[in-house]
C-alpha cells in the first residue's frame, strides 16, 4: 500500500493541523469533553482503581498463558459449533475471510467496527475481489464514504465537522443541501444503512473479548450495528487479534465496567452481545490473528501494550493527539497506544511517533488496564536511537551536550557564554529561523551570575 | 541538623539562580544544613528523554558519585527528581549506592511536607495564584492526586501555599493538563508545544491568575516565554520563591 | 506447519512471566435502593422504567406506551402478554421483520450500576427482532435487579450454544460532532417494564 512507503513526519503533520487554530481547538475541545465524561464515570465508582488493578492482573495472567487459553478457546468455540481459523499475518487473515465469503457467494458484507480489519486493510482487499464492504458504524461509514481512514479508534469521524458530513451526505445520499443537524443526518444514515443490512449476505464484526473458558465472544456497540449486521444473514465472521482473550466469563464483570466508562463516559455500551456458537441454522467463523503480536509478547518492555482493550481513552486525554489529529500519526491506531504499537511493526516509518509526546503521563493514569504508556514511549525513544533512526542533528546535539555536561569547567564556560549572549546579542541574531523556541516564545531573561556563583558569594550563616 | 545536598537543575543554575537561592533560604528556615556540590551539572534527563541513553549514562553515574554522601538530596524540580528516582535504574541495575541515594532524593515541597513535616509556612502572599501542576511531579512523584485517578484528594504543594496569608487560587477548567514543554518536545514539536502552552495561559487568564507558579521552572520557562511574547498580565514565580517570601516583580508598565 | 502451530509455537517460545489469575472477590459497589439506581442509570442512557403490579397490569401499562399507540406491527414473545399481532415463530425469514414497530421481549434481570438488562435470545426464533424493531420493550420481574456487573456474571453460565446481550438504553450514536442522537440503527426507544408478582420467563438454560 502506497501509504506504507512514506515515513511519517508527525511534527510536520501536526504543525499543519495546528495552523487552522479554530479547528484544532474545536477538535481538542470535542475530545476533552469525552475525557470529562470519562472522569465523571470513573469518579462515580469508589472501586475504580481496584478495577484497573484487576484488569491489569487478568491481562498479565492471560498474556502469560496465552497459548493454553487460545487452545482452550478453540476447543470450546468448536464444541459450540463455531469454526475457528488461525492467521499468522494480515494477508492470511484477508485470504481466510475472502475464502469464506466466496464459498457462500457473498456479494455484500455489513461490517461493524473492527480495528483488526483496519490493521489488515481488509476492505480494499475484498473490494479488489469484487465484494462490497459497508462499514455500518456511523462514524466509520462517514470516513469510508470520504475515502479516508478513521482518525480515532472509537470515534472514527471525530475530526469531521457536521457541515462536512452534511455536504457528504448531500452528495452521496441526496440529503437536503446545507443540512447540518446531526439528528437529521443520522436519520438519513439509518434509512440508507437499513437497506444495507437487509441486502447483505454476511456480517463481519470485530471482537472485544473472547472467553477461553466458554468459547464465546463479546462484541460491544452503541448503535446496534453489529447485532443487526449478523442477525439477518446466516453468516457471521468475527475477526480478532489473539490478545483479545480473557480466561473466564466472570472477568467480563471487570472489563465491561471499565470499557465504556473509559471510552465514552457511558456506564456500559448499549449492546454488549455475547455470542456462543452460531445462530440456529447459521454459521459463525472466528479468525484468530497474530500479525506481529507474538513477537511483542516476548518483549519485557512492550508486552503490556498487548493488554489494550481499544477504549481510546489515551487518545482522548493526550494533549498532543487532541491538537494534532489522528491522521497525523499515519497509522490505523493513532495516539499514545498507536505510538507504541506502530514502531513495533516498522520502526523506520514510525520513528517520530514516540517523540510526539511531552511525557506528561496522562495516558498512563487514564488507561483502564494500567498500561505504562508514557514509559513505553520513552523506551521506544531508546530503541529508536539505538537502531540509528534518530536524525543526525538530534544525535549530534545530544552528543555535544553530553560532552559539555560531563565537564564542569566546560559547562560553566558554556553557561557563561549562553547568558552573555542572551543579554547582549541583538534580537535579530537570537530570534532567527534557526531558533524554533523563539518562534512564539521569548527566551529566558539571563542573569549576570549563575546560582553557583551567587551561592559561593553569599554570606555564610 | 540534616545535611542536604542541593540538586539544582542545570537550567536553574544558569538562568534562574533566584529559584535556587529561595530553595536554600527555605531549607535553612526549616533547620537544614545545605551544601552545593559544585561538580554537579545535569542529571542527564534531556539525553535520556531523547533516547540517547549512552550519553545519559555517564551523567547519571557522575550524579550518584557526587550526591551519595548526603543525608538528603533536595531539588526544586519535580521533573529532575523524577529522573533520578524513576529513570536511573537502567543505569545502575540494583547498585546499592544508587538504591540508597534513590530513597533520599526529594523534590522541594515533598521534602518539606513528607520529611520535615512542615504543616504551614509563615508569610503572606496576597495574590491570586494559578498553580501549574508539572506532570512529572504530579504523575511520577505523586505530589498530588491527578485528575485521571480516583481516590482521596491531596496536593502537597498547594497545601503549603494555602497556609500563606491572603493567598487565593485561580480555579482552572483543566486542572492538570500538560503545558507542552516536555524538554526537547518544545522545539521538536514546536507547533503543538506552543498551542498547549497558550491553552494553559488562556485557562489561567480566564481564571484570573495574577501569579503563575509551579514546582518546575522548565514548565514556567516555556509558559513565561509565551506570556512575555504576548504581553499577558501574568507574573511567573517558582513555588520556592513564593514560599520563601520573595516579592512579586511588578508587571511591565503597559499592564499597570 | 499450520498457522495455528506456527502461532502457538511463537507464543510458547516467548514464555513471558506467568502471574496468577486474580480473585474477583471484592467489596464491589452496592446501592441502598437498587431499583431506584437502576431506573436512574437507565434514564441516564435514554431509557425508561415503567412499573406494573402484575402481568395483567403490564399489558395495560405497556399498551398505553406512546410507541404502541401508532404501532402497526407488534411482536410480543412474552407468554401471558396478549399485545402482539405478529407471531415470531410464524415468520420464516428475519428480513420480513423490517417493518416491526414494537418488539416486546422478556429480560432476565437488570443491573443497577448501568441500567443494563440481560436478554437471552436463544429461545427466540429470530433474535434480529430485538435490533430491527423501531421500539423495544423489555419485560422483567420486578425484584430481579443486581447491584453490579460482578453479581450479573455470577448469574450467567454459558454452557451451550446461545446468544445473550446486555441492553442498556436505546440505540445511539454520537459520531457526528459528539452530539448524542438516539436511534442509530437499533431501537429508537427502550422501555423496561418491571412487573411485580411475576416470576418471569424462565431462561432457556433454566428450562432444561
Amino acid at each position: 500500500m502506497a501509504e506504507e512507503l512514506t515515513v511519517v513526519d508527525h511534527p510536520r503533520a501536526a504543525a499543519k493541523f495546528v495552523r487552522d487554530d479554530a479547528r484544532a481547538h474545536w477538535h481538542d475541545q470535542a475530545l476533552w469533553f469525552v475525557r470529562v465524561k470519562r472522569d465523571r464515570m470513573a469518579q462515580s465508582l469508589p472501586e475504580w482503581e481496584t478495577l484497573r488493578a484487576k484488569a491489569a492482573e487478568i491481562k498479565a495472567h492471560t498474556v502469560g498463558h496465552l497459548a493454553e487459553y487460545l487452545e482452550q478457546f478453540e476447543r470450546q468455540a468448536t464444541a459450540l459449533g463455531a469454526k475457528v481459523h488461525w492467521a499468522a499475518d494480515a494477508a492470511e487473515h484477508n485470504q481466510i475471510v475472502l475464502d469464506i465469503l466466496q464459498r457462500h457467494g457473498v456479494k455484500q458484507v455489513a461490517k461493524s467496527k473492527s480495528m483488526l480489519t483496519e490493521e489488515c486493510h481488509l476492505n480494499p482487499f475484498l473490494e479488489r475481489h469484487g465484494i462490497t464492504v459497508v462499514d455500518t458504524d456511523l462514524g466509520e461509514w462517514i470516513v469510508q464514504l470520504r475515502g479516508e481512514p478513521p482518525s480515532h479508534i472509537v470515534l472514527p469521524a471525530i475530526h469531521i465537522k457536521k457541515e462536512e458530513v452534511g455536504e457528504l451526505f448531500h452528495r452521496k445520499l441526496g440529503t437536503e443541501a446545507g443540512a447540518t443537524d446531526p439528528k437529521y443526518l443520522t436519520e438519513a444514515a439509518r434509512y440508507k444503512l437499513r437497506q444495507v443490512f437487509l441486502e447483505s449476505q454476511a456480517g463481519i464484526t470485530g471482537v472485544n473479548f473472547a472467553i477461553a473458558e466458554t468459547g464465546g465472544i463479546v462484541v460491544c456497540t452503541n448503535e446496534g450495528n453489529a447485532d443487526l449486521g449478523v442477525s439477518l444473514p446466516k453468516l457471521h465472521i468475527a475477526c480478532m487479534g489473539i490478545e483479545k482473550l480473557i480466561p473466564r466469563a466472570a472477568d467480563l464483570g471487570v472489563f465491561l465496567r471499565l470499557l465504556a466508562r473509559s471510552a465514552t463516559g457511558q456506564p456500559i455500551t448499549t449492546y454488549s452481545s455475547h455470542f456462543h456458537g452460531p445462530a440456529p441454522s447459521g454459521e459463525l467463523h472466528i479468525v484468530l490473528v497474530d500479525n506481529g503480536r507474538s513477537s511483542i509478547l516476548g518483549n519485557d518492555d512492550y508486552r503490556r501494550s498487548l493488554h489494550c482493550i481499544r477504549c481510546g481513552a489515551c487518545m482522548n486525554t493526550c494533549p498532543v493527539y487532541r491538537r494534532s489529529g489522528g491522521h497525523s500519526y499515519g497509522a490505523t491506531v493513532p495516539g499514545p497506544i498507536g505510538s507504541i504499537l506502530n514502531p513495533a511493526r516498522d520502526p523506520g516509518r514510525y520513528a517520530t511517533l514516540p517523540y510526539a509526546c511531552s511525557l506528561c503521563g496522562s495516558c498512563t493514569d487514564v488507561c483502564p488496564v494500567k498500561i505504562n504508556l508514557h514509559e513505553q514511549l520513552l523506551t521506544w525513544r531508546r530503541d529508536i536511537a539505538a537502531a540509528g533512526k534518530l536524525s543526525w542533528s538530534k544525535q549530534a546535539a545530544m552528543k555535544a551536550a553530553a560532552f559539555v555536561l560531563a565537564r564542569p569547567g566546560l559547562y560553566r564556560l558554556a553557561g557563561k557564554v549562553a547568558r552573555f549572549s542572551l543579554r547582549h546579542l541583538p534580537r535579530l541574531l537570537l530570534y532567527g529561523p534557526w531558533n524554533p523556541w523563539g518562534r512564539q516564545r521569548e527566551l529566558p531573561r539571563a542573569p549576570r551570575r549563575s546560582f553557583r556563583e551567587q551561592y559561593a558569594r553569599r554570606p555564610k550563616p | 541538623m540534616p545535611r542536604v545536598g542541593l540538586f539544582i537543575p542545570c537550567y536553574v543554575d544558569q538562568f534562574y539562580p533566584e529559584v535556587g537561592l529561595a530553595t536554600v533560604d527555605l531549607l535553612h528556615r526549616y533547620g537544614c544544613d545545605t551544601d552545593y556540590p559544585t561538580a554537579q551539572t545535569c542529571c542527564g534527563q534531556p539525553m535520556a528523554n531523547t533516547g540517547c541513553v549512552e550519553q545519559a549514562a555517564p551523567l547519571a553515574r557522575r550524579f550518584v558519585e557526587i550526591f551519595a554522601q548526603y543525608d538528603y538530596v533536595v531539588c526544586p524540580s519535580g521533573s529532575c527528581t523524577a529522573m533520578v528516582r524513576h529513570h536511573y535504574e537502567e543505569y545502575f541495575h540494583g547498585d546499592a549506592t544508587y538504591a540508597r541515594l534513590r530513597e533520599r532524593v526529594f523534590e522541594l515541597t515533598e521534602f518539606l511536607v513528607d520529611v520535615l513535616g512542615v504543616q504551614r509556612v509563615e508569610g503572606s502572599f496576597p495574590y491570586r495564584v494559578g498553580l501549574h501542576q508539572s506532570c512529572h511531579g504530579l504523575r511520577e512523584l505523586r505530589l498530588a492526586r491527578s485528575s485521571e485517578t480516583v481516590g482521596p484528594a491531596f496536593n502537597k504543594t498547594r497545601q503549603l501555599l494555602e497556609s500563606l496569608d491572603g493567598i487565593e487560587f485561580a480555579e482552572l477548567t483543566r486542572p492538570d493538563e500538560c503545558c507542552g514543554f516536555g524538554g526537547t518536545f518544545a522545539v521538536n514539536e514546536e507547533a503543538v508545544s506552543c498551542m498547549m502552552g497558550l491553552d494553559r495561559v488562556h485557562d489561567h487568564l480566564q481564571a484570573g491568575t495574577q501569579v503563575l507558579t509551579s514546582n518546575d521552572m522548565s514548565c514556567l520557562m516555556h509558559l513565561d516565554g509565551l506570556i512575555r511574547r504576548q504581553g499577558q498580565p501574568i507574573r511567573v514565580m517558582h513555588v520556592a520563591e513564593i514560599l520563601a517570601g520573595r516579592a512579586v516583580e511588578p508587571l511591565p508598565k503597559r499592564h499597570a | 506447519m499450520s498457522s495455528k502451530e506456527k502461532i502457538l509455537a511463537a507464543i510458547r517460545r516467548q514464555s513471558p512471566a506467568r502471574p496468577p489469575l486474580p480473585s474477583l472477590d471484592e467489596a464491589w459497589i452496592q446501592y441502598p435502593d437498587v431499583q431506584a439506581q437502576f431506573a436512574a442509570a437507565l434514564a441516564s442512557v435514554g431509557g425508561q422504567v415503567v412499573e406494573a403490579a402484575s402481568l395483567a397490569d403490564a399489558a395495560s401499562v405497556i399498551g398505553q406506551l406512546p410507541p404502541m399507540e401508532q404501532a402497526a406491527k407488534i411482536v410480543c414473545t412474552v407468554p401471558g402478554l396478549p399485545l402482539g399481532n405478529c407471531v415470531l415463530d410464524d415468520v420464516p425469514d428475519p428480513h420480513l421483520l423490517a417493518d416491526v414497530d414494537v418488539a416486546i421481549v422478556a429480560g432476565r434481570f437488570g443491573v443497577a450500576e448501568n441500567g443494563a438488562v440481560w436478554v437471552e435470545a436463544g429461545h427466540l426464533r429470530h433474535r434480529a427482532v430485538c435490533f430491527i424493531c423501531q421500539h423495544l420493550v423489555l419485560v422483567m420481574p420486578r425484584g430481579e435487579i443486581v447491584h453490579n456487573m460482578h453479581q450479573a456474571y455470577q448469574r450467567l453460565t454459558f454452557t451451550r450454544a446461545e446468544y445473550g446481550v446486555f441492553i442498556s438504553g436505546p440505540s445511539k450514536t454520537a459520531d457526528i460532532e459528539q452530539s448524542l442522537v438516539i436511534g442509530a440503527h437499533g431501537a429508537r426507544s427502550l422501555t423496561v417494564a418491571l412487573v411485580a408478582g411475576w416470576e418471569g420467563q424462565l431462561s432457556a438454560a433454566a428450562q432444561e
